[in-house]
């Protein structure tokens, strides 16, 4: 019973706070997504289905949800399955670390930044099964690009994570934001900030976001991996790429913004957090609808010539430094 | 082969037949509520054929914002579509893909003629005729027509107001007052 009350309930209201968190937070962006597609190009975006179209994402996962499911011909049946489920619930693991306010962290582990990134890695596993399975050429093809691209992408983050975690000497997500108390300069955006950009960049390429959406680029692969998904098999790709999301853009937070810490001492809450994340959410959107999608050499040539260099650079800059 | 009464139609393509699965649990009530968000986000496949899809494009554009009513979803894959706007010439060689199109897309499932030519072959219908489908629902079951040549946008709007009266039986927007003259 002590153990029960001590370490297992705490665990199942983080698992059933995480769940709800990921709902409210699909339902947001998709809707903010399809809000501000439409205001950069000078449209009202969804409008007339509810309030200014609020209720659009709610109908939208209904009507999924009563869509028929197919399984085409020759597909590898079990596969095809587990890779829409694979890749929904690593998402909900990823919430539990991440601290929303000093009492707000679901699951205060020392190795959370660990933990984030192992974890976050099945969904290039769920992408490739999915590609795989489905007996698809188009899928192949992005499941293909998705390994290449997550391959890529997955070493100059974890560098400059590498980099944070030299400098504070811990790979807990707590202590990491505990570093940051105080007044704004001690964020790490200011110690670290070209280890900040290449986080945002690695960060679209490993979420596989525009402009790095190669691996479901609609205009040369349909849809890419999930290009034989209907209903809800679809509806998970896109509930866990919303999840993953705002996964990254937390932890760049915690990382790089303080996370719940203020700017100026005594303001810290929960509210310093989600803020910071949806700034970073938005700024994401915001370039979605702004830039073209790049093409696969020159996605390859920014990481292996740019930021995987700069990356290594600024980790061995970081390591004399906190030597000396 | 496709009745041209569109209540026929509905019943054509709703559960019951081969084209969907029967639902496992048949409520009215979840029906109709399935209903309703099926016709206020009615996701269009990719896929438009002559110059027609250039006003397809249009509506989907700033001016007159299928977004507004939760159709601004262009789906590339035919199996997360819900609507296929056959909007243009549909002609022989492209009639086997069409079909396929038709056939890949996961039920419930609607399409809309856009234009004379693919509601009866437009200008191209002639004696002279070789090459071109003289009527999309010759090939396919076709829900609502909307004709022109090409039809204004607002013609295509007006045939998604319609297929979302088909779809849950009410008309849900105003009516556009008739202009004088
Ligand atoms: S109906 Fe007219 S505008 Fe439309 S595809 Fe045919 S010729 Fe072109």
């Amino acid at each position: 019973m002590q153990v029960f009350m001590q370490h297992i309930l705490p665990l199942l209201i983080a698992v059933v706070g995480a769940m709800i968190w990921l709902g409210i937070n699909a339902l947001l962006w998709v809707y903010c997504e399809r809000k501000f597609a439409g205001h950069i190009q000078r449209r009202p975006g969804p409008f007339e289905v509810g309030p200014h179209g609020a209720l659009q994402p709610l109908i939208d996962g209904l009507k999924l949800m009563g869509k028929q499911l197919v399984t085409p011909d020759n597909a590898d049946n079990v596969l095809y399955w587990t890779a829409p489920i694979m890749t929904m619930i690593p998402v909900l693991l990823l919430y539990l670390p991440i601290p929303y306010g000093p009492v707000l962290t679901g699951m205060d582990v020392n190795l959370a930044l660990l933990l984030i990134l192992a974890f976050s890695s099945f969904n290039g596993l769920a992408v490739i099964l999915a590609g795989w399975s489905s007996n698809n050429k188009w899928g192949v093809l992005g499941a293909a690009r998705a390994v290449s691209q997550a391959v890529a992408y997955e070493i100059p983050l974890l560098l400059t994570v590498l980099a944070i975690s030299f400098m504070t000497g811990t790979l807990s997500l707590v202590d990491i934001t505990n570093l940051q108390a105080g007044y704004i300069h001690n964020w790490f955006i200011f110690k670290q900030p070209l280890a900040f950009i290449i986080f945002i960049v690695a960060m679209f390429g490993e979420t596989n976001r525009a402009p790095f959406d190669l691996a479901e680029a609609e205009s040369e692969l349909t849809a890419g991996f999930h290009v034989e998904y209907s209903a809800m098999g679809f509806g998970c790709f896109f509930l866990a790429e919303y999840g993953y999301m705002v996964v990254m853009c937390s932890v760049c937070s915690v990382l790089f913004l303080g996370g719940y810490h203020g700017p100026i001492p005594g303001l810290d809450g929960w509210w310093w957090m989600v803020g910071k994340t949806f700034a970073l959410m938005s700024f994401m959107l915001w370039v979605r609808w702004t830039y073209p999608r790049v093409r696969f050499d020159q996605l390859l040539n920014i990481n292996w010539k740019w930021l995987l260099p700069l990356a290594t650079a600024n980790l061995l800059a970081t390591a004399l430094i906190m030597k000396l | 082969m496709a009745a041209q009464d569109s209540v026929v139609q509905k019943e054509f393509l709703t559960a019951g037949n081969h084209y969907m699965d029967p639902p496992i649990v048949n409520l009215k009530l979840a029906q109709d509520i399935f209903d309703i968000c099926r016709a206020m986000s009615l996701w269009p496949v990719t896929f438009g054929l002559a110059c027609c899809a250039i006003e397809m494009m249009a509506t989907g554009m700033a001016r007159f914002d299928l977004a507004r009513f939760g159709a601004e979803v262009f789906r590339p894959s035919p199996r997360q579509a819900d609507v296929m706007i056959v909007a243009g010439t549909v002609n022989k060689k492209m009639a086997p893909a069409v079909v396929r199109l038709y056939e890949q897309m996961a039920g419930p499932k609607w399409v809309i003629a856009m234009g004379n030519c693919a509601i009866s072959g437009g200008p191209f219908k002639s004696k002279d005729n070789y090459g071109v489908i003289e009527g999309v629902d010759t090939l396919i079951p076709v829900n609502v027509y909307v004709p022109g040549c090409p039809p204004r946008p607002e013609g295509l709007l007006e045939g998604f107001f319609e297929l979302q009266r088909q779809i849950t039986g009410k008309r849900w927007w105003p009516v556009a007052a008739a202009v004088e003259g």
